[in-house]
């Protein structure tokens, strides 16, 4: 398979990829990782007129501490993430949630900022984005700005980033009593229910990935929860489930409920 | 656009699209039809090839992209006639079947061991989830992991 035909452009820098997004408007796309961007491409699901290849801006590469935060570069790798002591030792949801994501040669290419920007319903970072309250940086023809995971994400494949703007990075609270827990599509690895609870002694931050269209914060959950685990029978309150040919809604909603139990009890 | 890169210590550059995967240059232009396209959509694994040493879908990366990298393929494991440790393990434990989706297991099994040398069972099972193997002949593949890494590890 083909992709259509397109132009492509190394940037150097962020500000270089800004001013061609801005000039080429809504035909370009950004390729990191391009582990799904490529794929879609050569079904023609999305025939964009020129590619921008982010991947060797190294500003964009770094995992570092910033006083009780971690800030992570979008373009790093899955692997990279996994492995960093930083997030294993301080920020283990995510390096959990990496783990679980495709395959080794999956993980060596494909990128956090990729993978949000992407905004695939049954993608794992979106709950653990969400649980813990996480910062997603962006820079655009005006300036840099910092959206709430809770207001990035907007449906399927649909985020808050406007058209000539791009992931930097992502600002996340240093976090030690996290876990993320998922039920796999057995042949693509992505989850049909992803969730990423953060405790704090009685009160829990639950994200959900891969039961609707849009990842959500379990809100009844959390209300409910007081350190109890049978909250879990809220996980689908107020949600629309999704429904496809690996589950059902019915099945899906049971899962999700199974799910979050999974994740409050860890 | 032209591109310059390194693969099994050779120097190559070509004039090539953007949109010409790499899987699709090692075979078409460069002729290394040792590198195998299956699914074409980075499910099956079998286009596996190693990039600056990491093991990567080559379906799933445009050729441009590889631009100023060094790449090793199935063409670049032997020494001469002297086979690499894992291809000899795949031929004394019968690792292979009809043989299509071995290179790329190959070059997995070859990450997989660079980053644990001693891998559990359960570990190379792990490592190969992005592997398919449709004569199902997993059972020999796992166990030529095992054997490879003893080889390696002396």
């Amino acid at each position: 398979m083909i992709p259509a035909k397109f132009n492509y452009i190394k940037a150097s820098s962020v500000e270089e990829a800004v001013d061609l997004l801005d000039k080429h408007g809504s035909d370009t796309k950004i390729l990191s990782g391009g582990h799904s961007l490529l794929p879609a491409m050569k079904l023609r699901l999305n025939r964009p007129e020129l590619l921008i290849d982010i991947s060797g801006i190294s500003d964009m590469k770094a995992i570092s501490e910033d006083g009780d935060e971690i800030v992570i570069g979008a373009n790093c790798t899955h692997k990279e993430i996994l492995n960093a002591e930083l997030i294993t030792s301080d920020l283990n949801i995510l390096a959990q949630a990496a783990e679980t994501i495709g395959d080794i040669q999956v993980r060596n290419r494909g990128t956090i900022g990729g993978s949000l920007a992407h905004a695939d319903p049954s993608s794992d970072y979106p709950a653990v984005v969400l649980a813990c309250e996480a910062k997603i940086e962006v820079t655009g023809k005006k300036g840099d700005r910092t959206i709430d995971a809770s207001d990035f994400f907007q449906g399927i494949f649909t985020t808050a980033l406007e058209e000539d703007e791009i992931i930097t990075a992502i600002r996340f609270p240093k976090v030690n009593n996290g876990n993320y827990q998922k039920f796999y599509q057995s042949a693509s690895r992505f989850a049909v229910v992803g969730v990423a609870a953060v405790k704090n002694g009685n009160e829990v931050k639950v994200g959900v990935t891969g039961v609707a269209d849009t990842p959500y914060r379990a809100t009844a959950v959390e209300k409910a929860y007081n350190g109890n685990s049978d909250a879990a029978s809220h996980a689908t309150d107020g949600v629309e489930v999704m429904a496809d040919h690996f589950a059902d809604a019915d099945y899906r909603a049971h899962l999700a409920m199974v799910y979050v139990k999974k994740a409050l009890e860890a | 656009m032209n591109i310059t890169l390194t693969i099994n210590g050779k120097v190559y550059t070509s004039d090539i699209e953007p949109r010409m995967s790499l899987s699709h240059y090692l075979r078409e232009t460069l002729s290394l039809t040792g590198t195998h396209i299956g699914c074409d959509t980075s499910g099956c694994g079998a286009c596996t090839i190693l990039m600056g040493g990491d093991a990567v879908k080559s379906c799933t990366i445009l050729a441009v992209q590889a631009d100023g990298c060094e790449l090793t393929t199935i063409e670049g494991m032997a020494n001469g006639i002297e086979m690499h440790p894992i291809q000899e393990a795949f031929k004394e434990n019968h690792g292979l079947q009809c043989g299509f989706c071995t290179p790329g297991m190959v070059m997995t099994a070859a990450d997989l061991l660079k980053n644990n040398p001693n891998p559990t069972e359960q570990e190379i099972r792990e490592g190969l989830k992005g592997n398919f193997c449709r004569c199902t002949g997993y059972h020999n593949i796992v166990k030529s992991i095992q054997h490879a890494a003893e080889k390696i590890n002396g």
